[in-house]
């Protein structure tokens, strides 16, 4: 039912479905009063109970009407506040936590045996036996756990995440709001203005109230109209500001497209981090409830929504009401339903002085003592006097009193401060830096007393970042008294509640006091009061003040349970939005991928990284026929390889050497240009943190080369090395890694190969083994070394990176007619492991230089980062270390398979832990030595080549008898790669 | 939080990678006792108040950074470059 009137756009109906149900609304509506407007009462069950519920409030707050929202894909979401969620064309809601219907639901008989149900009853119920929890309870609990229901499918929905900055944020565009933008915005601040609401305004949509002479709402369009002429003024509405934070930013969620049926390429939401230098926080104040017999009915609902239903929606939430209250302000809802045309059938107040003038008969110092109605309210019954009377009613609009909205400024560990006189927590000053507080969220009630704070401290808050000008004048309003008289809970028989959405009485929470989890943490986690979606915003005082009266310690001793962030429930997605698939996981692409993947080759992922592992050839069975071959190409032809995604970083300058010795063990400031080293790099404590080559190209100037994995590390490492202990020295450092594609060509036709490619034949004299110069590629410069990572005689050439693909195409079909090819991560890592070359699964952070043999490259001559720690005893060489060493396995049978991760014994002990003498690393087949090999950490290794250790891998169940070996299984004086 | 840096102006901490405490600094020298390696590598103070450590601006100029700032208020009170520090 509607009545005239209202912020609704009677030009533009709406239908929407609620639980099947065809209805209709008009824009402007929320789902809420869209119902209400439709004449539904009952729109769902609680959480514990199933009891029925109705409509309690008109805002974010909202603890009853969440409802499944479906959307035309398939997806659902759950737990959505009708009070928020916007009216849309064939919007389709459904009632939660009910079945098989609203009207009629199964485990409403929770509710018969709510005495056994009461709080801590799962702590006591549960408890034991104790075989009996994984079975039998937790199944139960988590089946019967929850509120509506997930879609199962994946959240496909577009979300995204967005920064914004300015002088001064406003949360909250009430009339304090509207005033401290106001003020901010003319002295020329930047100024953002959020609220979660569709429109500015505030309580000033719900009242019927005038501002400086016209509608309030009037008022309101005119304070909008020059804040969007401001350029300087930006209005979030829509936005929910969630967080306070370090630093001046805040957490801030937008709806930017749940009110859409059809929102086309809008994200649903948006996850804002609002940085400002100042915050003005006018969030208002919610209003509270009354603790009273059979409170929860359908029909009872908070005054202050009552008149939001009525004025802003002209939506009749009842046409025979009674009020009951504690205060002034809600006994302007008698007025509002009077002057709507509806019956006022009593006005109770709990106040025996209170005023007696009323449009309904007013019953001073009385107490509503329950409530009857099945799905909805029929009869309030009442106490006055000392005689109890009933009186039949559909609507009953209770207020207990207002809440400041503190809950931002206890975000960083500020407490807020108990108000006697207003019966209501304050902010603490200065509770987040650089936040000011006005306005009710401030216990500034009236709307004049709101509308001269925000003005203030929106000037204040633009003068201290230097922007000043004349405060806006101040508009006549309502400025009356906030006339209140505490007042929690009537006693009498039945159930009180306090937290609807979790079903929380009164007796609960005395029970807990009684129970001695009487501090208020423990009887909010005994309870769970406040634990639902809506955090309990309209209970947890009235529950606090239980307490406090339960335990003998006031409210201001009992404090209040901690505010944590978000202040309404903002959606994983919107946290996470740009993170799905690639947005989680970038990936990274050599030039030669496209080329590579062409060839069939399934791409291994090296970090961000893909990398080839191998190219598939018609009639090969699986990828070790295809790695053999190519592990043979390089062996007996010529392998090409793209190496670019290993780090590159060039280094020069005058003391650019001198750096290379500091954070290498092994000495460069010896290496000539044209020359290329092996470098072992240690972490400070000893350990070693990469290896790769550096090539001198020319005087002071050198090009280092790091693992794919360790890349971003070396590269800190070396930023702070040179800025901690090289300060002011000539050393520049700059990561090359994605200017020059690279590739091996290896093997021992890669000379006669190169010699086809190159502008001029490579000279054996200018590219000895580990020599390195400029070459000339059809008239591109390259740089050519002569290094090898497979143990054959080869090379790697790179071209700035725009060349890389058409290189690497001309190299794979040179090769090809060598008899060679190209070859992937998987023929790359046979190769080093026949040749005992380590990667990352050997120098994997507990690894000495020691343990894999170059104990010797760490310099005495100079000092380098890790060389105090190296030397400590237990990290040297040595039989006194007993430290695991680098070794080489072959099965005793080749065939028999060798296994990374597993551990090592002595043959005849058992294959526990006791006893684990080492592990595998690396492991491969080797088609050069028709055998399995691995590579493994041996403790005294090196002293036991010749001996047997029995590999087992409980895992796999592979248990295989090995010989230790050298590390280089091939080649092992090196003839191949210098030859 | 923010961090201020001396390079780029005031950013995010996500923009930061964060080391630990500026005693990494102070690097003993070659030669000086295995105490002294063991306090510079391990010991680390743990203070409530006012601490000074080590950021990396990897997201941005690459600059490291030693910020001041209170581990009770998680104030910043002061940035500056590692390089700066250490030339004085």
């Amino acid at each position: 039912m509607r009545i005239p009137g209202g912020l609704i756009d009677r030009s533009k109906p709406i239908s929407f479905r609620f639980d099947g149900h065809q209805m209709s609304g008009y824009a402007g509506d929320t789902l809420a009063s869209a119902l209400i407007a439709n004449r539904v009462r009952l729109v769902g069950r609680s959480f514990k109970y199933h009891r029925p519920r109705g409509i309690l409030t008109a805002g974010s707050e909202e603890p009853n009407a969440l409802v499944q929202i479906d959307q035309p894909g398939g997806q659902s979401t759950p737990n959505t506040r009708a009070t928020v969620q916007e009216l849309y064309e064939g919007l389709s809601a459904r009632s939660q936590n009910r079945f098989p219907s609203l009207a009629f639901d199964l485990a409403a008989v929770n509710d018969f045996a709510a005495p056994m149900l009461s709080a801590g009853f799962y702590y006591k119920t549960f408890m034991w036996p104790r075989a009996f929890w994984e079975k039998l309870y937790e199944p139960l609990i988590r089946r019967a756990a929850g509120i509506g229901a997930l879609s199962g499918k994946p959240d496909e929905d577009a979300y995204e995440k967005a920064w914004a900055f300015c002088d001064v944020l406003v949360i909250g565009a009430g009339p304090a709001g509207l005033m401290a933008a106001l003020a901010a915005g003319r002295a020329g601040a930047d100024v953002i203005l959020a609220d979660e609401d569709v429109r500015p305004g505030g309580r000033l949509l719900s009242e019927r109230e005038e501002v400086g002479g016209s509608a309030a709402t009037d008022w309101v369009a005119g304070v909008v109209a020059e804040l969007e002429a401001l350029p300087n003024v930006r209005i979030m509405t829509r936005t929910s500001v969630a967080g306070a934070y370090d630093g001046g930013t805040y957490a801030a969620l937008e709806r930017v497209s749940l009110h859409l049926g059809e929102p086309g390429d809008l994200p649903r939401e948006c996850f804002w981090r609002i940085v400002a230098k100042r915050a003005v926080l006018a969030a208002g104040a919610l209003e509270r409830g009354i603790a009273f017999p059979s409170n929860d009915r359908p029909g009872v609902m908070m005054a202050g929504a009552v008149r939001c239903y009525l004025n802003r929606y002209a939506a009749v939430p009842g046409r025979r009401a009674v009020i009951f209250a504690n205060n002034d302000g809600a006994r302007r809802t008698a007025a509002d339903l009077k002057a709507a045309g509806f019956e006022v059938a009593a006005v109770i107040d709990v106040r025996p002085d209170s005023s007696a003038v009323a449009d309904g008969p007013v019953y001073r110092g009385a107490q509503v003592t329950g409530t009857e109605g099945r799905h909805g309210l029929t009869k309030v019954s009442f106490r006055h006097e000392g005689a109890l009377h009933e009186v039949t009613a559909d609507l009953l609009a209770v207020s207990g009193g207002w809440n400041p909205s503190v809950h931002l400024t206890c975000h960083m560990g500020g407490r807020p401060v108990w108000n006697p006189d207003l019966a209501a927590f304050l902010p603490k000053e200065g509770a987040i830096p650089g936040m000011i507080v006005c306005g009710a969220a401030a216990g500034v009630f009236s709307t004049a007393g709101c509308l001269s704070d925000g003005a203030a401290k929106g000037a204040e808050a633009a003068s201290g970042l230097g922007f000043t000008a004349p405060a806006p004048e101040i508009p006549e309003a309502e400025d009356a008294a906030y006339a209140l008289k505490p007042f929690w809970i009537v006693e009498g028989k039945g159930r009180a509640w306090l937290d609807f959405a979790n079903d929380v009485t009164a007796k609960d929470v005395r029970l807990a006091a009684q129970e001695n989890y009487a501090g208020v943490e423990h009887m909010k986690r005994y309870t769970t009061q406040g634990m639902a979606p809506d955090q309990g915003k309209n209970s947890n005082v009235a529950a606090l003040a239980i307490l406090a009266d339960a335990t003998g310690r006031g409210i201001e001793g009992t404090g209040t349970t901690t505010f944590r962030p978000p202040y309404s429930p903002v959606s994983i997605a919107a946290l996470g939005a740009g993170g799905l698939h690639k947005g989680f996981a970038p990936e990274r692409f050599t030039t030669s991928h496209t080329a590579g993947a062409e060839r069939g080759a399934p791409m291994i992922e090296a970090g961000l990284w893909y990398r080839p592992g191998y190219f598939p050839r018609p009639g090969e069975r699986n990828w070790r026929d295809s790695c053999n071959r190519e592990v043979g190409y390089v062996r007996n032809a010529v392998g090409i390889c793209d190496v670019s995604t290993l780090g590159k970083i060039d280094i020069q300058g005058t003391d650019a050497a001198a750096f290379l010795d500091l954070v290498y063990a092994n000495t460069f400031s010896t290496l000539k240009p044209g020359r290329v080293r092996y470098g072992l790099m240690l972490r400070e404590d000893g350990h070693v943190m990469d290896d790769g080559t550096t090539a001198c190209l020319g005087p002071d100037h050198y090009l280092m080369t790091t693992t794919t994995a360790a890349a971003g590390e070396v590269m800190r490492h070396l930023d702070f090395a040179r800025q901690a202990f090289c300060a002011g020295r000539d050393i520049h450092i700059a990561s090359v890694t994605e200017h020059w594609a690279q590739f091996a060509v290896a093997g021992p036709k890669s000379r006669p190969l190169l010699d086809t490619l190159l502008d001029a034949p490579v000279d054996p004299e200018t590219f000895p083994f580990m020599g390195c110069g400029e070459v000339s590629v059809s008239g591109v410069a390259a740089r050519l070394f002569r290094i090898s990572f497979s143990g054959e005689h080869a090379y790697e050439i790179a071209v700035p990176a725009r060349y890389g693909e058409a290189l690497y195409r001309d190299l794979v079909g040179r090769a090809e007619t060598l008899g060679g090819g190209a070859y992937g991560m998987e023929a790359l890592n046979v190769l080093r492991i026949e040749k005992g070359l380590i990667t990352h699964a050997e120098i994997h952070g507990r690894i000495t230089a020691g343990d894999i043999g170059m104990g010797r490259m760490v310099s005495a001559k100079k000092d380098c980062i890790g060389k105090a720690a190296s030397q400590r005893p237990g990290m040297r060489e040595g039989p006194e270390a007993g430290r695991e060493e680098l070794v080489g396995l072959r099965p005793l049978n080749a065939k028999h398979e060798i296994a990374s991760g597993a551990h090592l014994f002595r043959e005849g002990h058992p294959a526990v832990r006791e006893h684990s003498e080492g592990y595998v690393t690396s492991c491969c087949w080797s088609p050069t030595l028709q055998s399995h090999i691995g590579l493994a950490f041996l403790r005294e290794g090196r002293g036991r080549h010749g001996s047997r250790v029995r590999m087992k891998d409980h895992l796999r169940g592979l248990d295989t008898l090995c010989e230790v070996v050298d590390p280089v299984f091939f080649d092992k004086d090196g003839g191949r790669a210098r030859g | 939080m923010r961090i201020t840096c001396p390079h780029c102006g005031e950013r995010d901490r996500r923009e930061f990678y964060y080391s630990g405490a500026e005693d990494y600094l102070h690097r003993p020298g070659e030669g000086a006792e295995p105490a002294a390696w063991d306090a510079y590598l391990h010991l680390r103070d743990n203070p409530a108040g006012v601490t000074r450590d080590l950021w990396h601006h990897s997201l941005g100029c690459g600059a490291w950074l030693v910020v001041t700032r209170n581990t009770v208020t998680h104030a910043v009170l002061g940035v500056e470059t590692v390089e700066k520090e250490q030339d004085q």
